[in-house]
C-alpha cells in the first residue's frame, strides 16, 4: 500500500500539483470547488495515515470525534450561559488527549495509543476554539468549518497554526483573479525557497554534517573534568542549530505555499530569526505561529487575569510570572523531558534578563552608545544564545551525559 | 463625547509608552516598541476602568490596533 508522508520527498509535489491543478483552475474562475478540495484532502490525510501507520489513522479519527463534540457541545452551552468552571473544564478537556500522548513516554517504552503525526499542532486550534467562544469573539460556528479548519492537510503535521476567523474568511472569500495569481506566484516562490531549505542546505547540515560533529562531541566526552565541554560540542551546537532552522522553515514554507496555492494565505512561520537584536525579537522572527499563540492565549491571558485580580502588584513582576509560566508551558508542550524543559526555562530567564537590560537602556539612552557595532554586537550574542538554547533543545547533552557508553565504537 | 474618548486614551496610551501621541495619532505603536503585549494588557484594563468598555484579549488583533488614532476608533465604536 501506498504511504505518502508530506513533504518527505520532491515527488510529493508532482502528485499534490496534480490533485491541486482543478482547484487551482476553479479559483482563478472565482470558485472554490468544495466537494472536490474535500476529497482531495481526505485522500492525502489517508494517504498519510494509511499502511503502517493505520493506527495512528484510527486515533486522528477517534480525537477529530472527541474535539468536534466536545467544541459544538461547548458552543451550545455558551450561546446560553459562560460559567468559568464549564470554561476551565472544556480547556481542560481539550488539551488531555495530548497531555496523555506526552505523558505516555515517562510511564512507558510504548508511544501512546491515541497518538498521531499532528496532534500537537491540532491542539492548539481545538483550544482556541474554546477560548475564543468564551470571550464571544467566535459567535456563529458550525461543525464541519471547524473540522475543515482543523484538517486542513498542507499543516496538519507541524504547522502553522492559523487562526479559526482568518482561515475561515480566507476559505469562504474567493480573491479575484489579479490576487490569486499573485498568491500563486508567491507560493510557488515559498515552495521552491522550501526545496532549498529543506532538500539542500537541511540535508547537508541534517543528514551529512551532523552524524560526524555529533560522533566527534560524543569522542570527546570525558573533556574538561567528564563535562564533555569541546569544540567538537560547540560545532555540534552551531551544525544542529542551522539544521534546525532550515529543516523547519523549510517545511513551513512548504505548507504556506501550498496553502497559498489553494487560496488560503496561511500565515508565515519564520523572518530571518537569525537577525534578531535581542530575544524578546527573537520570538517575533522565529516559530511565529506558535510564539504569538503563546502570546495571545497563554501570555496576555495570564497577565490579565493577574492584574485584573491584582495577584501581584507590581507590574514587572508579573510579566515575569508570565513569561515563566508562558515558556514552561511551552517547554513541556515540546515534551516531558528535562531538556525541553529546561529549554523553556532557559528561554524564560533570557527574556526577563532581555527585560531588565531593555529597562535600564531606556533610563540611560543618553549615556549608551548605539551604533552598528552594538548592534551587531547585539545580533551576535542574541544568535548565540539562541544556538545555546537549541543544543538544549536537540537532546544531545542527555546523550552526551546519560548514555551507556557503547561497547563498538563505530 | 468622542473628544472624552479621545482624550482618554491618549492619556492611558501616554502612561503607558511615555509619550504624548496627540500629534502622532497615525505612528505604528508597534513597530515602533512602543506598546508590547504587557502594555496591551494594561490598556484594555485600563480602558475598562476608564470608559467602561470590555474587549476581551482575543479580540485584541494587533493590526487593527497599532496607532492611536486606530484604537481610539476602535473605543468610540464600542461604547
Amino acid at each position: 500500500m501506498i504511504n505518502l508522508q508530506p513533504y518527505a520527498n520532491p515527488m510529493y509535489f508532482v502528485y499534490l500539483l496534480i490533485a491541486l491543478v482543478p482547484l487551482m483552475i476553479g479559483l482563478a474562475f472565482g470558485r472554490r470547488f468544495k466537494i472536490y478540495e474535500t476529497i482531495v484532502s481526505f485522500l492525502l490525510l489517508f494517504l498519510i495515515f494509511d499502511a503502517d501507520k493505520w493506527q495512528q489513522g484510527v486515533a486522528l479519527i477517534g480525537y477529530v470525534v472527541f474535539e468536534a463534540a466536545l467544541v459544538w457541545g461547548y458552543h451550545r452551552y455558551r450561546s446560553r450561559q459562560n460559567q468559568t468552571w464549564v470554561f476551565v473544564l472544556a480547556v481542560i478537556a481539550s488539551i488531555m488527549p495530548l497531555v496523555v500522548v506526552k505523558m505516555t513516554p515517562v510511564f512507558s517504552p510504548h508511544p501512546s495509543l491515541i497518538g498521531f503525526l499532528g496532534i500537537s499542532y491540532l491542539t492548539f486550534k481545538s483550544v482556541q476554539m474554546i477560548m475564543e467562544m468564551r470571550d464571544g469573539t467566535i459567535k456563529s460556528f458550525s461543525l464541519w468549518a471547524f473540522i475543515r479548519f482543523l484538517l486542513f492537510f498542507p499543516t496538519i503535521s507541524s504547522g502553522p497554526i492559523d487562526r479559526f476567523r482568518r482561515f475561515e474568511q480566507d476559505y469562504e472569500k474567493i480573491p479575484d483573479r489579479d490576487a490569486y495569481i499573485d498568491m500563486v506566484g508567491k507560493g510557488v516562490h515559498y515552495i521552491f525557497i522550501g526545496f532549498l531549505y529543506k532538500y539542500i542546505l537541511g540535508y547537508l547540515f541534517g543528514t551529512v554534517a551532523l552524524p560526524q560533529v555529533a560522533r566527534g562531541a560524543m569522542g570527546m566526552r570525558d573533556a574538561f573534568f567528564g563535562t564533555g565541554l569541546s569544540l567538537e560540542l560547540v560545532k555540534y551546537m552551531y551544525t544542529y542549530s542551522m539544521y534546525l532552522f532550515f529543516d523547519f522553515a523549510g517545511y513551513s514554507l512548504f505548507a504556506v505555499g501550498v496553502s497559498y496555492l489553494m487560496g488560503i494565505a496561511t500565515p508565515m512561520n519564520f523572518n530571518k530569526p537569525f537577525i534578531a537584536g535581542n530575544i524578546k525579537d527573537f520570538w517575533q522572527r522565529w516559530h511565529m505561529t506558535l510564539s504569538f499563540w503563546f502570546r495571545d492565549f497563554i501570555f496576555m491571558r495570564v497577565t490579565f487575569f493577574i492584574m485584573k485580580h491584582k495577584l501581584v502588584k507590581n507590574r514587572i513582576r508579573v510579566s515575569q510570572v508570565a513569561y515563566l509560566i508562558n515558556f514552561l508551558v511551552m517547554g513541556f508542550w515540546h515534551g516531558v523531558t528535562w531538556y525541553y524543559i529546561i529549554y523553556g526555562l532557559f528561554h524564560a530567564a533570557a527574556i526577563i534578563i532581555n527585560d531588565i537590560w531593555l529597562r535600564f537602556k531606556k533610563k540611560h539612552r543618553k549615556s549608551l552608545p548605539h551604533n552598528k557595532w552594538t548592534q551587531a554586537l547585539a545580533i551576535f550574542i542574541t544568535f548565540n544564545v539562541v544556538c545555546f538554547s537549541f543544543l538544549i533543545f536537540s537532546g544531545f547533552l542527555n546523550q552526551l551525559w546519560f548514555a551507556p557508553i557503547p561497547h563498538v565504537s563505530r | 463625547m468622542a473628544e472624552n474618548i479621545k482624550e482618554t486614551v491618549l492619556n492611558i496610551l501616554q502612561d503607558l509608552t511615555g509619550e504624548d501621541l496627540a500629534n502622532n495619532l497615525d505612528d505604528n505603536l508597534f513597530d515602533n516598541a512602543l506598546l508590547d503585549s504587557m502594555d496591551t494588557v494594561q490598556l484594555l484594563l485600563e480602558l475598562q476602568d476608564q470608559l467602561g468598555v470590555t474587549v476581551p484579549v482575543s479580540e485584541f488583533d494587533r493590526s487593527q490596533w497599532d496607532t492611536a488614532a486606530k484604537i481610539i476608533k476602535k473605543v468610540a465604536d464600542a461604547q
